[in-house]
């Protein structure tokens, strides 16, 4: 089964006469049920969202007592607060280097590892290919305890080449399992004619292969971007450096300290900029992402 | 090129397999091997328990909380997501005649709609125990508001109320996923079938029961497995948001909580672990019935 989250068909047939009968009522009123549902929806998904992001302008006192009003002077403070005095600014940078240093590695090595078993004949490529596969269906909790000691051991708690390396371990099975059926897809002359110019194997790889495969690499790396990125678990076990924290383990953990020392706005200002930006990045290339991570559920 | 082509594959191979193979596959085989112990952090103390551990399990009552509040999530969670979720999806393709094209907006719809599947869950978990706030929140304001104040409620401090709070914030998280899952699903009947069904006299609901629904099985089957691994899960939702954490009384704890507790807190290793594989075999258990009922009564359709 292949999906791809396109568009719904513009107009496949025709504009239906039917549709103009006198006795029916107008189309708009038909579907007016239908909107009311549809909106009741982005109401309730939308409005907590909004909700956060205009209290990260209120004071205190106004988030305490006046919890639907607008503030009324908007107050940039609390995100300045936020950034650099509750270290999200710093949490932030840690997620960019672990998750940027995870990504590359994942995307490097899952492309090699699913070319290699996609386009090779050899012995032992479907043990190599289930191997990774059946990783998939194991949950990380199971490995927990075992993994911090190896972590540990490794002397790579609490490092971000620790993180790197484990987010690149977990996310390469997915990577290798989505883009394996990719590469599969592709034509083999191209290939071949480029082995015969003398092209040697790496080359054909990565001047060749890869840049035909541009469309899976892009769903896949949407995807793994958007789940290391979100990761805690991981974070939570092998970092307990607050120096090194990621954005949503920095965000759990000042969301327990803050409230004691009730700084309700610099916390409202910290969990928008934790969200903000990703959203942003999704209304600017919707359709891509949208298509990336769901791509990752239907095989 | 023979030589090449050894080098390459050994180059492509190795270093993702050593990868896998530390980081991966050697933590989850002596998970195994140390649910079988009473190891407690020290270097070669590990002794030999038999299943001492998972007999300890049944006797240990938070963690018969946690099974009992993974078992609720895992029945309601997917259910209420997979309902609303069609239901949203086919409400968006309810334009022009016979329910089979786009309603105007269905685009728009879907962007606000998918926007909590790219938070992480403690960013939805954080934002959500603001919206539960008995004082302060959007909820108990909002019921204020309605003049339905007599409702509101200390929502994740009340025994009865917290594990519905954390499954009504894990469907919130996940409807919008599956609504554009669906969606797309739906895009993919061929738009005769629905028009066939208008011939025939269809309405709306018999279109969706006869040919929307048996079409789009295979994507609901996926989203079941995927709800059902998330619902055993449910860790970050309940750490972040729920006193304690888990709850008051164990109303929101759950196993990952737990074998986080037990193998962090209190160093207790090859305790924890044994609660890894009990977690492990509930997740098979579910792998394996969720997709071997689907294919006993696969529909033909082409």
């Amino acid at each position: 089964m292949t999906l791809s989250v396109s568009p719904p068909r513009s107009s496949p047939s025709p504009p239906a006469p039917a549709d103009d009968r006198p006795a029916r009522a107008p189309r708009s009123v038909r579907t007016l049920p239908v909107h009311v549902a549809m909106l009741a929806w982005s109401v309730v998904t939308a409005l907590p969202l909004l909700w956060a992001v205009v209290s990260s302008f209120k004071t205190d006192d106004e988030i305490l007592n006046h919890p639907w009003s607008l503030p009324s002077t908007p107050q940039p403070g609390n995100w300045a607060r936020a950034w650099t005095e509750a270290s999200i600014g710093r949490y932030f940078f840690n997620s960019l280097v672990v998750v940027g240093g995870a990504l590359a590695l994942t995307m490097l090595l899952g492309s090699l590892v699913a070319y290699a078993l996609a386009r090779y004949e050899f012995r032992g490529n479907r043990i190599i290919y289930y191997t990774f596969v059946a990783a998939m269906f194991f949950p990380v909790f199971l490995a927990l305890v075992p993994l911090f000691f190896v972590v540990q051991q490794l002397g790579l708690l609490g490092t971000y080449q620790g993180l790197i390396l484990v987010y690149a371990a977990y996310a390469v099975p997915f990577t290798v399992f989505f883009l394996h059926a990719f590469f599969r897809s592709l034509p083999a002359e191209v290939a071949e004619a480029a082995f015969l110019d003398g092209c040697s194997h790496g080359a054909v790889f990565f001047r060749v292969m890869l840049p035909m495969a541009r469309p899976g690499l892009v769903a896949v790396g949407i995807f793994n971007f958007l789940g290391l990125w979100n990761q805690y678990l991981l974070p939570l076990v092998l970092n307990p450096d607050p120096d090194r924290y990621v954005l949503a383990q920095g965000l759990a953990a000042l969301s327990v300290s803050q409230g004691y020392r009730s700084d309700w706005s610099g916390l409202f200002a910290g969990l928008t900029i934790a969200m903000l930006p990703v959203l942003i990045a999704y209304v600017a290339f919707q359709r891509h992402i949208r298509a990336g991570m769901t791509a990752g559920a239907v095989k | 090129m023979r030589h090449g082509r050894w080098r390459f594959l050994a180059g492509a191979l190795i270093p993702a397999l050593v990868l896998h193979v530390v980081f991966v596959l050697s933590p989850y085989a002596q998970a195994f091997y140390l649910s079988l112990t009473d190891w407690t952090g020290v270097a070669g103390e590990a002794h030999f328990v038999g299943a001492d551990n998972y007999r300890r399990l049944a006797g240990d009552s938070l963690f018969v909380d946690a099974v009992r509040n993974n078992a609720l999530l895992l029945v309601v969670v997917p259910l209420v997501t997979i309902a609303i979720g069609l239901f949203l999806a086919s409400m968006l393709h309810l334009g022009g005649r016979g329910g089979r094209r786009a309603v105007a907006g269905s685009g728009a719809y879907q962007i606000i709609y998918f926007f909590p599947q790219l938070l992480s869950l403690v960013v939805v978990a954080v934002l959500w125990s603001f919206v539960y706030n008995p004082n302060t929140g959007l909820l108990n304001g909002a019921l204020r508001a309605l003049g339905l104040g007599g409702m509101a409620a200390s929502w994740l401090a009340s025994p009865s109320l917290a594990l519905p709070a954390v499954m009504a914030v894990l469907v919130w998280s996940s409807v919008g996923f599956y609504v554009v899952l669906f969606s797309a699903a739906i895009d993919g009947i061929p738009v005769e079938l629905f028009e066939a069904a208008v011939l025939d006299g269809a309405g709306g609901w018999a279109t969706f029961r006869n040919v929307t629904l048996p079409l789009v099985r295979d994507t609901v089957q996926v989203a079941f497995v995927y709800l059902g691994i998330a619902a055993l899960d449910a860790f970050a939702v309940v750490q972040v948001m729920t006193v304690g954490p888990g709850g008051p009384d164990g109303a929101t704890e759950v196993i990952g909580l737990s074998l986080y507790r037990n193998a962090f807190q209190y160093g207790k290793f090859g305790y924890a672990s044994a609660m890894g594989v009990a977690l492990f075999f509930a997740t098979l258990t579910l792998a394996v019935f969720a997709l071997r009922g689907g294919r006993r009564s696969t529909v033909e359709a082409s």
